[in-house]
């Protein structure tokens, strides 16, 4: 109740003229009120209960336009409020041993935070791993681990550490932290006109400009033909015709696209980028992590030959018994799953484990005076000969062929023998290839971008089903392909979240940061992901789709409407007009929907008008809905819906209406 | 209403779809700079031009140089005219010994025929000498017509750039529209009409029929669109237009260039459905004004009900042409700027003479005047494309240029300054006294009169419901006590004067915003604008905000006459 009732007074307030004036359509609207009302109390031609109702039913006008917008804006209220409870009022401990008020951090200060303590501003983490609680802005209860260096190294303020001690170098300005951002955003207060918003407003203030003088020169024209119209009147023509639908819902369309955003996690800091996203032609996507899953996995053992695959199976096990990574994990489960090895039946007593290192690039075990090491290619074939063997022709073969079927080859070799390879698979995600048809039925190409070799890039490439791929991808490579990209009239969104993304980022017309990424990445990018979800981007561009599309169908609709309309007023003004004594006029014959009288008619059609406005409300808030069908497809679609939807609705409207205030109430 | 005429029609449509690829493809050639035939012969007059005039050929204009251009010619053009109208006293070929017509006369006139308007208050015959007419009237002719078609070849080249931002030279383009395409075709047509048995003559009135160089400028007025003609009763006089295979000649000289146009677009753009896609709005458009008039003439008049004369009316019409061919001379007059007539508006029918006002209300885009006409089309075109572009959810984008904060306000400026000059001018007129004097009638007729003839002049069109006056001509022929009506003469050269340079400077601004822009290949996500999708969606657009703002005018006017039943 009492959000209604905040809601209501807001939309009151709005009534304040300096603030109508930014929304020309709806100005003329409150003027046009002010107007008639004033033609009721001064009294004249008209019977006082016409120039009272239409006065009232154009304040209405303006108050449902106000509504929409606060309806709109108080939609994301409730959350910038839990937001700004988390503002850290707290005391930041620096290094160096002082203190300061978390507000007035400064760029460059670094600061010291404990397990349990509020991060006091956005930074990036300089020393320590701990783990992150970041519920409060992500809405995800899992924890997640911040470290110094690396990908994972930002930090934001108003998230609590859970474990461990942190220290962070504080990048953001006073009152310019992410959260200051995000609660602005979602209130609607950053909200800048975008360009293509600008544009239709232009669109819109010109045909207001030009039936203000159809109205104004109606007069004279009238005069001419001994018709005199009332005020009242003259106004209900003009508010009928302008524009209102749109004009009144433009501003709720766009802070609810925005909403629509936040809604899924995504905050754009601009509303240009998110009108960006609905244009996107070309989308980068990492291979790793967001169209295959972010491990490899053991799919096929291949033994040399003189070797039992069982005897292979068991060592390549015991030699990944202690690697923790994914990969290591799957050729344990392969084994088992294989040949039904179990990890405590083969895992020796005296068992000592050679961890990996980027220098030796493999890992092992040791017992027993044997050694077992698995590891890339190149680096067991120089430790077989290390170890005073040769490794067969076979072994390389078998690393081809695995590498040429788009898998990774990992070697495994007992002292100078070699054993055999594991076939270490990409695994795309399931239903990647459907989200990419998707993708192509919107017009969106998807090109796959990995550090892998071309012959693998290709493998997985066909198998997800992109357009195309950038292999052996670089940072310099990846921002090349953004450039070219853009020189030939493409609009290029990407996702990203390592600093080596950041100038990509930037380049990119629409750069989605993953919130896990690093400070540098999340400032480059326009729009950051609180999920994470790289495939977050397909929905980002339908919103971005849809705020257009609302735009354009409500634009149509309210300018269609405007036939009714004048079959409606305009026999009502011109009834009597060029009459014999005693009848109606010629121009009476265009009453084709039978209005009870003059007045009743003109009412209707601003009762019409009004009332339509929050029946769209809710069309407005939630988006017209994007089908993937294609441009001309679509455009027929809502051609008929809302353009010749459009031209038929108000004629039933206005008849019902009449109905009512002529047959009911007896005007 | 019958077979015949429909027929007629019919094989009228079809002449106006084969012509358009045929000249268009060759006006192409003339504006991309490729050499045609009738280089040969005309090289080296046209390399003659630019050395008089000192310009190099090779180089382009932006479009501010390109309007500054314009402007100038423009400019000139007028003061030249004016002068010889006013000096005709002084001037050869004056066999009758006419004076000047009234300053405000001659200040409307010159107006006139330099916005390709070929308004007219005057007599031709009773006012003006052949000098007037051949040196000034048809100069301009040519002169008005080619300023028009060099306009919108620059205008294309900026839709059609790819990284220049340039429109082209503004005197080249000039000098071969004169020399490739008006000139030649203009020659073999007055040859045609000729053999029609149009005059052609320098020699001095017989027994009170005045003959003059009649053919040379009936060619230009209906190939330029201009439409003023020799006579008083343009293309209904017999010396004007003798025979129905005249008759045919001259509809398609007045539809050939503006339809040939959108052709010529489509192969500059470098897609030849995008220039159909344009030309079929503007056919599907013509199509229905002609339906309408000829039905609404062929149903007859409430007067001739009234009378219990059957059949249709006839009132105003030369039986040479009958109503099939008035009916369709009304529509292609109207819906091009050019405003020739061999029948009399002002006796058209309620519904019959409300469609010529409304195709001029369209802003003269159905077809439209030479040059002009494709112009204005085009800001509608990106109109249309604005809103449907939002309807598919893109940043809205014609021929893979994205139409930005920029093109829309000069789109909105270009569209909408005409429909507010004809609303603003038309109030004047019918509330003033000063206004009122122009009135041959009162009632409906009088308020049809005065919006026609404001939204003939401000549409550049040239047309009019005859009764209505700006000029006073007590003993014609000559113009010995005559006297101009300030008012309407003054309103009517601002009005003819601003709703041509206003949309012609809008467009080519738009032009040169969108020279500049990137070209976005085309994808699957992209909107195609050479789809009958979009054509549907053009003409909505045309109809929806050019046409509504007028409904409320066209009510008190022909409709309520149409309704009525009764005369006034």
């Amino acid at each position: 109740m009492t959000r209604w009732r905040e809601t209501l007074l807001e939309s009151l307030r709005k009534l304040d003229p300096r603030l109508m004036i930014h929304n020309p359509v709806m100005f003329v609207v409150e003027l046009g009120a002010a107007v008639v009302t004033v033609a009721w109390v001064v009294g004249g031609g008209d019977p006082g209960w016409y120039t009272l109702t239409v006065a009232a039913w154009l304040w209405l006008t303006v108050i449902f336009g106000n509504v929409a917008e606060a309806v709109a804006e108080g939609r994301g209220r409730a959350q910038a409020a839990t937001l700004r409870a988390m503002r850290s009022d707290t005391v930041a401990r620096l290094r160096d041993g002082g203190e300061k008020a978390a507000g007035e951090l400064l760029p460059g200060d670094v600061v010291v935070v404990d397990a349990g303590e509020t991060i006091p501003g956005d930074g990036t983490v300089i020393e320590g791993i701990a783990s992150v609680d970041e519920s409060a802005i992500t809405g995800e209860s899992a924890p997640v681990i911040r470290e110094s260096g690396g990908d994972r190294s930002a930090v934001t303020g108003g998230t609590r550490v859970l474990s461990d001690r942190i220290v962070v170098e504080i990048t953001q300005k006073p009152g310019e932290s992410f959260l200051d951002r995000m609660i602005a955003l979602v209130e609607g207060a950053a909200r800048r006109k975008t360009p293509n918003e600008i544009a239709l407003g232009i669109l819109l203030a010109g045909l207001t400009l030009i039936f203000l003088v159809v109205v104004v020169t109606l007069r004279p024209f009238a005069g001419y033909a001994g018709t005199t119209i009332s005020l009242a009147t003259l106004v209900s023509l003009l508010v009928a015709l302008i524009p209102t639908t749109i004009g009144a819902l433009l501003s709720a369309i766009g802070i609810a696209g925005m909403d629509r955003l936040v809604r899924r996690n995504v905050l754009a800091l601009s509303g240009r980028a998110v009108e960006a996203s609905g244009d996107v032609d070309v989308l980068l996507l990492d291979k790793t992590g967001t169209i295959t899953l972010g491990n490899r996995q053991a799919a096929e053992l291949i033994p040399m030959p003189g070797v039992a695959e069982r005897d292979f199976a068991g060592a390549a096990q015991l030699a990944s018994l202690a690697d923790e990574t994914p990969e290591g994990r799957s050729i344990v489960v392969l084994a088992k799953q294989l040949h039904g090895l179990r990890e405590p039946a083969v895992a020796p007593h005296d068992a000592r484990f050679v961890p990996f290192t980027a220098q030796t690039r493999m890992s092992g075990v040791d017992f027993d005076g044997t050694r077992l090491r698995k590891g890339a290619g190149d680096a067991i074939e120089r430790w077989i000969v290390d170890e005073g063997g040769s490794a067969p022709p076979q072994l390389r073969d078998a690393m081809d062929r695995v590498a040429r079927e788009g898998g990774t080859p990992l070697a495994v070799a007992r002292d100078n023998q070699a054993l055999g390879v594991v076939y270490l698979k990409d695994v795309v995600k399931e239903g990647m290839r459907e989200r990419f048809e998707h993708l192509r039925a919107m017009g969106i190409r998807t090109i796959m971008v990995t550090g892998d070799n071309p012959l693998t890039a290709a493998k997985i490439a066909a198998e997800a089903g992109v357009d195309d791929f950038l292999a052996q991808a670089t940072p310099e490579a990846k921002l090349a392909l953004i450039k070219e990209h853009q020189a030939q009239g493409r609009m290029v969104a990407m996702t990203g979240d390592g600093t080596n993304d950041a100038p990509a980022l930037a380049q990119a017309d629409v750069g989605v940061a993953m919130n896990t990424g690093t400070q540098a990445a999340r400032e480059a990018g326009n729009m950051v992901d609180l999920d994470s979800n790289p495939t977050k981007l397909i929905e980002i561009v339908e919103v971005g789709k849809q705020l257009l599309i609302t735009r354009g169908a409500l634009t149509t609709f309210s300018i269609a409407n405007d036939v009714a309309k004048y079959f409606a007023i305009l026999p009502a003004i011109f009834a009597f007009t060029y009459a014999k004594a005693g009848a109606r006029g010629p121009l009476d014959t265009l009453n084709v929907m039978q209005l009870g009288s003059p007045r009743s008619a003109i009412v209707s059609a601003i009762v019409f008008n009004a009332l339509v406005i929050p029946l769209l409300v809710p069309l407005a808030l939630r988006g017209v809905r994007y089908r993937p069908v294609g441009a001309t497809a679509l455009l027929r679609r809502n051609l008929l819906v809302y353009g010749l939807g459009g031209l038929i609705a108000p004629f039933v409207g206005i008849k019902l209406i009449d109905l009512v205030v002529h047959n009911l109430l007896g005007a | 209403m019958t077979a015949q005429g429909w027929l007629q029609l019919a094989v009228f449509l079809g002449l106006i779809v084969a012509v358009t690829p045929l000249l268009g493809g060759y006006m192409a050639r003339v504006f991309t700079g490729e050499r045609v035939l009738l280089a040969r012969v005309l090289g080296p007059v046209e390399r003659g031009f630019y050395r008089l005039l000192r310009v190099d050929p090779a180089h382009e204009h932006d479009w501010k140089a390109y309007a500054r251009a314009v402007l100038a010619f423009s400019l000139v053009s007028w003061l030249g005219l004016y002068a010889i109208l006013q000096l005709q006293g002084h001037l050869p070929f004056n066999p009758a010994g006419f004076g000047p017509a009234p300053w405000d006369v001659t200040f409307n006139t010159t107006s006139s025929y330099v916005t390709n308007t070929n308004w007219q208050y005057y007599g031709g015959e009773t006012t003006l000498s052949n000098f007037s007419q051949m040196a000034g009237l048809a100069v301009q002719n040519f002169a008005s017509a080619a300023v028009g078609i060099a306009v919108v070849v620059a205008v294309i080249r900026g839709f059609a750039a790819r990284s220049v931002a340039t429109l082209g030279n503004f005197w080249v383009d000039l000098t071969r529209t004169l020399l490739y395409v008006l000139l030649p075709i203009a020659f073999v047509a007055a040859l045609v009409l000729v053999s029609q048995g149009v005059v052609q003559s320098l020699a001095a009135a017989h027994h009170g029929i005045v003959v003059g160089p009649v053919a040379s400028q009936e060619a230009i007025k209906l190939l330029g669109t201009n439409g003023g003609g020799f006579y008083n009763v343009n293309s209904a006089m017999p010396f004007e237009n003798p025979t129905a295979f005249s008759n045919l000649v001259e509809m398609l000289l007045i539809v050939c260039i503006p339809a040939a146009l959108t052709a010529t677009f489509g192969r500059m753009v470098g897609s030849r459905r995008q220039g159909w896609a344009v030309f079929a709005g503007m056919l599907a458009l013509f199509a229905v004004a002609v339906a309408i008039v000829f039905v609404a003439e062929g149903h007859g008049s409430p007067a001739q009900h009234l009378a219990g004369v059957a059949g249709g009316n006839m009132e105003g019409k030369e039986v040479r042409f009958g109503i099939a061919d008035s009916s369709l001379f009304a529509a292609i007059t109207t819906v091009t700027s050019c405003g020739a007539v061999n029948a009399a508006m002002q006796s058209l029918t309620g519904f019959g003479g409300a469609l010529p006002m409304a195709s001029m209300m369209t802003g003269e885009v159905v077809f439209g005047g030479v040059g002009s006409g494709l112009a204005s089309m085009l800001l509608f075109v990106l109109l249309a494309v604005f809103l449907a572009g939002l309807m598919v959810g893109r940043t809205p984008e014609y021929l893979g240029k994205k139409i930005g904060v920029r093109e829309v306000k000069l789109t909105m400026a270009g569209t909408l300054a005409v429909p507010l000059l004809v609303l603003a001018t038309t109030a004047v007129a019918i509330a003033t006294r000063a206004g009122k004097a122009s009135l041959s009638v009162h009632g409906p007729q009088g308020f049809s009169e005065t919006l026609y003839a404001y939204t003939s002049q401000a549409n550049n069109n040239g047309s009019a419901f005859a009764g209505y006056s700006g000029f006073v001509q007590p003993h014609p022929p000559g113009n010995a006590g005559a006297s101009g009506i300030a008012f309407a003469d003054l309103l009517g050269s601002g009005a003819m004067l601003a709703g041509r340079f206003l949309p012609l400077l809008a467009v080519l601004a738009v032009a040169g915003a969108l020279a500049g822009r990137r070209v976005a290949p085309a994808g699957p996500g992209t909107m195609r604008t050479d789809t009958p999708t979009f054509v549907v969606l053009l003409v909505g657009t045309i109809l929806l905000v050019a046409l509504l703002t007028f409904v409320p005018a066209l009510l008190l006017g022909p409709v309520v006459q149409g309704l009525a039943g009764r005369t006034f």
